[in-house]
C-alpha cells in the first residue's frame, strides 16, 4: 500500500542530517546545502504521493496509523511508535516540507560564505525531521518527542552565530521560555495517562468523551500553556522578538511558518478535548485575540525590519488561537497555512533587503529600495497585501474566514480582531513604504544595494505565486470549499457551523477590507506624504514594547536573583553544605574517642580477651543452667 | 584404680589460670610468650581428658592442630622478638607501643 511509505517522510531529512553530520565539512559550501534541499525537496514529494492516495478515499476512511516499532518496552506497558497520517497531518507535512525546501534553497544562496555553512544545514534538516515527527506522530509522547526536538534546533539555530553575546542570549531565552510551556504539556500528558491509560492519539481522543468535564478543562489548558510557549502568545512571546537574532532563513521556517504553528496544530489535534471544555474555549480564543492586539500595537512603532515581521507573525498567530477558540478549526487551518506562504516570503525578502544591504536591519536607514532590487520588492509587495487582507491575496480570505467565525461566536473579540487587521495594514505598509518607497537614506555602507542571486530569489517568486493563489484553497462558496471538506474527516461535528446570514458576510468582508485600505492610507500619510512626523506615530512605550520585556527582566532580576542569591548562599552553604560537612565531623569526632581504646599495651588487650571469654562463659553457663 | 578425671581438669585449669595471670601481670615478652603456651597446653591437656573420658577419638585429633597451630605460633612469635632484641637491648611489652592510637 502506498500509505506504508509515510515513514519516508520524516526519514529522509532525518538521513540528510546523518549524512550532513558526518560529511558535512567534506561536501563544504554549497554541496551540503544542495544536499540538505534535496532531502527535504524528497520528503515534499513523498507528501505529496501521501496526499493524493489519502484523498483518493473515501471521507470516513483517511485516517491511517502506521506502526512503526516499539519503543520502550517495559513489562506489561509497550511504548510504540508510529504514524497517524490523516488529512491533518498531511496537510502539515506538506507545506512544512515545500516551504521547508524552499527555504532550504533560499539558505543555499543566504548562507554562502559562511564559516559553519554545513553546521547550518545539519540543524536545518535535524529541523525539518523533528517538525516531521511533531505532526505525524501517533502519540502524545511522539509529538513531544518533535515538539522538544524543533525547539533544541530552535535554539541552535537562534544562537547560530554565537560568538555575538546577544545571538547567544536570545538562543537561551526562546529556551527558558519554551520550558514553562512544555511543562504543561507534560502535566497534561500525565493526566491523560492516569484518566485514560494511553497517550495513543487514538485512544485519547476516542475515550475523551468519557473524561470528566474538570479534568478535560484541566488538560485542555495545560496543553494550551505548551501552545502559548510554542506559537509564542501572552505572557510567553517575548522569546520570539529575540529569536531575529538567527539567520534570517530561521526566522523564517522555524519563526514563522512552521515551528511556531505546532502549538496551533496541538490544538486541533486534541479539538475532541476541546469540545468538552467550553471554558477553555473561551481563554483560548481571548489570548489569542488580545495577543493578535497587543503584537500588532507593538509592530507598529519597530525599526527592525525583522523585529516588524516577528511581532506580526505573534500577531497573525494569536489570529490562529482566535479561529481555534472560536471552533474554527478549519479557518485556523487555512490561515496556517497562507500565514506560512506570506509570511516565510516577507521574511525571506526581507533577508534579501539585509543580504542586498550588507547586513543593514534599521528600516530608518533604507528608502526607495525598489530601484536596485526588483525581484525582491514586487514579491515582497506581494506578501504585503496578503498580509493586509486586500482580496485576491491570500490572506484575505484566511483572515476573512477567521473573522467570521468570531463575529458568530463573540461580537467582542471580534472587534478586537477588526482593529488588529487595521493595525495590520498599518504597520506592514509603513514597513514597505519604509524600505521600497520614499526617498533613499544615507547608508553605512558605500556599495549599491544589490539584488540576490537565483537561489534566493527563486524561492521569493514560488512563494509570492503562492500567497497570491493560497486562497484558492478554502474559497467561501459551499462548492469550492477545498479544504474544509479535505479536513471534515478530522474534526467532523466539532466544526462550528457557521450561522450568518450571507448580505452580513458580504457586508463583514467589505468592511475589513475598507479598514485594511485605510490602513494603508494611514501609513501612507505619514511615510510618503510625511503629513504627521514619524516620531509622534511611534511612541516610547510601543518602541519599548509596552515595557513586558524591562518588566520581566526586573521581575527576574529582583525577587528573583534574590531567591538565587538566597538559596546559593543559605540553602547551599548552610543546609547542602553543612549536612555534608556535619557527616564528616561527626565521623572524626567519634573516631578521636575511639581512637583512645587502642593504647599499644598488649596487657590491655589481653585483658579484653579475658573480660570477653568471660562474659562468653558466664553467658554460656548460666543459659545451660537455665535450660 | 584410675586417677578421676576431675583431677586432670583441676590441674587443666590451674595451668590455664597461670598462663592468663602471667600474660596480664608479666612485662617480658619472652615470659608472656611462654605463659600463652601453657594455655595452650592446658586446653590440650582438657582434650585429652575428656577424650579418654568419653572414648571420642575427636578430642586427641583436636590436640594434634593445637600442636601444628602453636609450632606455627612459636616460629612466628618468636622471629619478631628476636627482630625486637635486634633493635633494643632488653624486651619490655610496655616500652613497644608504636601502634597505639
Amino acid at each position: 500500500m502506498v500509505l506504508d511509505a509515510s515513514w519516508l517522510i520524516p526519514a529522509l531529512p532525518l538521513a540528510g542530517f546523518v549524512l550532513l553530520l558526518v560529511f558535512g565539512r567534506r561536501l563544504g559550501d554549497p554541496w551540503a546545502g544542495w544536499l540538505a534541499t534535496a532531502m527535504t525537496t524528497a520528503a515534499f514529494a513523498v507528501s505529496i504521493v501521501m496526499f493524493a492516495s489519502l484523498h483518493g478515499r473515501a471521507g470516513n476512511d483517511r485516517s491511517f496509523t502506521h506502526e512503526l516499532f516499539t519503543w520502550l518496552p517495559v513489562g506489561r506497558l509497550q511504548v510504540k511508535a508510529g504514524l497517524l497520517v490523516d488529512p491533518l497531518s498531511i496537510t502539515m507535512a506538506l507545506f512544512v516540507t515545500g516551504v521547508g525546501a524552499l527555504i532550504h534553497l533560499y539558505s543555499v544562496g543566504y548562507m554562502h560564505g559562511d564559516e559553519s555553512y554545513p553546521r547550518f544545514f545539519v540543524y536545518l534538516n535535524l529541523f525539518a525531521f523533528s517538525m516531521l515527527v511533531l505532526v505525524l506522530a501517533d502519540s502524545f509522547l511522539l509529538s513531544f518527542l518533535g515538539w522538544e526536538g524543533v525547539g533544541a534546533c530552535s535554539y541552535f539555530l537562534i544562537s547560530f552565530w554565537f560568538e555575538r553575546d546577544t545571538a547567544a542570549s536570545a538562543g537561551k531565552k526562546a529556551f527558558v521560555t519554551n520550558r514553562v510551556g512544555d511543562f504543561g504539556f507534560m502535566i497534561a500528558m500525565f493526566l491523560m495517562f492516569s484518566a485514560l491509560g494511553s497517550l495513543q492519539y487514538g485512544v485519547v481522543l476516542t475515550g475523551a468523551a468519557t473524561l470528566s468535564k474538570t479534568t478535560a478543562t484541566a488538560i485542555a489548558l495545560l496543553l494550551f500553556l505548551g501552545a502559548v510557549g510554542k506559537s509564542a502568545q501572552l505572557p510567553l512571546y517575548v522569546w520570539l522578538p529575540d529569536a531575529m537574532e538567527g539567520p534570517t532563513p530561521v526566522s523564517a521556517l522555524i519563526h514563522a511558518a512552521t515551528m511556531v504553528t505546532a502549538g496551533v496544530y496541538l490544538m486541533c489535534r486534541i479539538s475532541p478535548i476541546l469540545v468538552l471544555a467550553p471554558g477553555a474555549l473561551t481563554i483560548i480564543a481571548t489570548v489569542g485575540a488580545l495577543t493578535a492586539l497587543f503584537a500588532a500595537t507593538i509592530a507598529c512603532a519597530q525599526n527592525d525590519i525583522k523585529r516588524v515581521l516577528a511581532y506580526s507573525t505573534i500577531s497573525q498567530l494569536g489570529y490562529m488561537f482566535l479561529a481555534v477558540g472560536s471552533g474554527a478549526y478549519v479557518a485556523a487551518v487555512f490561515h496556517m497555512v497562507t500565514h506560512a506562504f506570506f509570511k516565510a516570503l516577507l521574511f525571506l525578502g526581507a533577508g534579501s533587503v539585509i543580504h542586498g544591504l550588507h547586513d543593514e536591519q534599521d528600516m530608518k536607514r533604507m528608502g526607495n529600495l525598489r530601484r536596485y532590487l526588483p525581484i525582491t520588492s514586487a514579491t515582497f509587495i506581494v506578501g504585503w497585501l496578503a498580509i493586509a487582507g486586500i482580496p485576491p491575496f491570500a490572506g484575505f480570505w484566511s483572515k476573512d474566514e477567521i473573522l467570521a467565525n468570531a463575529f458568530d461566536t463573540n461580537k467582542l473579540l471580534w472587534l478586537v480582531g477588526v482593529v488588529t487587521a487595521l493595525l495590520t495594514a498599518y504597520y506592514m505598509s509603513r514597513q514597505v513604504f519604509m524600505v521600497f518607497y520614499g526617498e533613499e537614506r544615507e547608508r553605512e555602507h558605500a556599495s549599491e544595494p544589490h539584488e540576490s542571486p537565483w537561489t534566493m530569489t527563486l524561492p521569493l517568486v514560488v512563494l509570492a505565486g503562492l500567497s497570491f493563489l493560497g486562497g484558492l484553497l478554502n474559497l467561501p462558496w459551499k462548492s469550492t470549499e477545498f479544504l474544509r471538506k479535505w479536513l471534515e474527516p478530522v474534526f467532523g461535528e466539532r466544526l462550528h457551523a457557521l450561522d450568518v446570514p450571507a448580505g452580513t458576510l458580504w457586508a463583514l468582508a467589505i468592511g475589513t477590507v475598507v479598514l485594511g485600505v485605510v490602513g494603508i492610507g494611514i501609513a501612507g500619510g505619514v511615510y510618503l506624504r510625511h503629513r504627521v512626523p514619524e516620531d509622534r506615530m511611534e511612541p516610547l512605550v510601543l518602541r519599548r514594547a509596552w515595557y513586558v520585556d524591562a518588566a520581566y527582566a526586573a521581575a527576574i532580576d529582583g525577587p528573583g536573583r534574590l531567591l538565587s542569591t538566597w538559596s546559593a548562599y543559605v540553602i547551599d552553604l548552610k543546609v547542602v553544605d553543612g549536612a555534608v560537612n556535619g557527616v564528616g565531623t561527626l565521623v572524626r569526632a567519634t573516631g578521636d574517642r575511639l581512637r583512645r581504646v587502642q593504647t599499644g599495651y598488649v596487657r590491655n588487650y589481653a585483658l579484653g580477651v579475658v573480660i570477653g571469654a568471660v562474659l562468653v562463659l558466664g553467658w554460656v553457663v548460666t543459659r545451660v543452667q537455665l535450660s | 584404680m584410675s586417677i578421676d578425671a576431675s583431677w586432670y581438669l583441676a590441674v587443666g585449669g590451674i595451668i590455664f589460670t597461670i598462663g592468663a595471670i602471667g600474660v596480664l601481670v608479666r612485662r617480658n615478652v619472652l615470659v608472656m610468650f611462654m605463659c600463652i603456651e601453657l594455655m595452650l597446653n592446658a586446653v590440650n591437656l582438657t582434650f585429652v581428658t575428656f577424650a579418654r573420658e568419653l572414648d571420642d577419638i575427636g578430642g586427641q585429633v583436636v590436640v594434634f592442630f593445637v600442636l601444628v597451630v602453636a609450632a606455627a605460633e612459636v616460629v612466628v612469635g618468636l622471629g619478631i622478638i628476636v627482630s625486637i632484641f635486634r633493635r633494643r637491648a632488653e624486651a619490655t611489652a610496655d616500652d613497644i607501643s608504636m601502634l597505639k592510637g
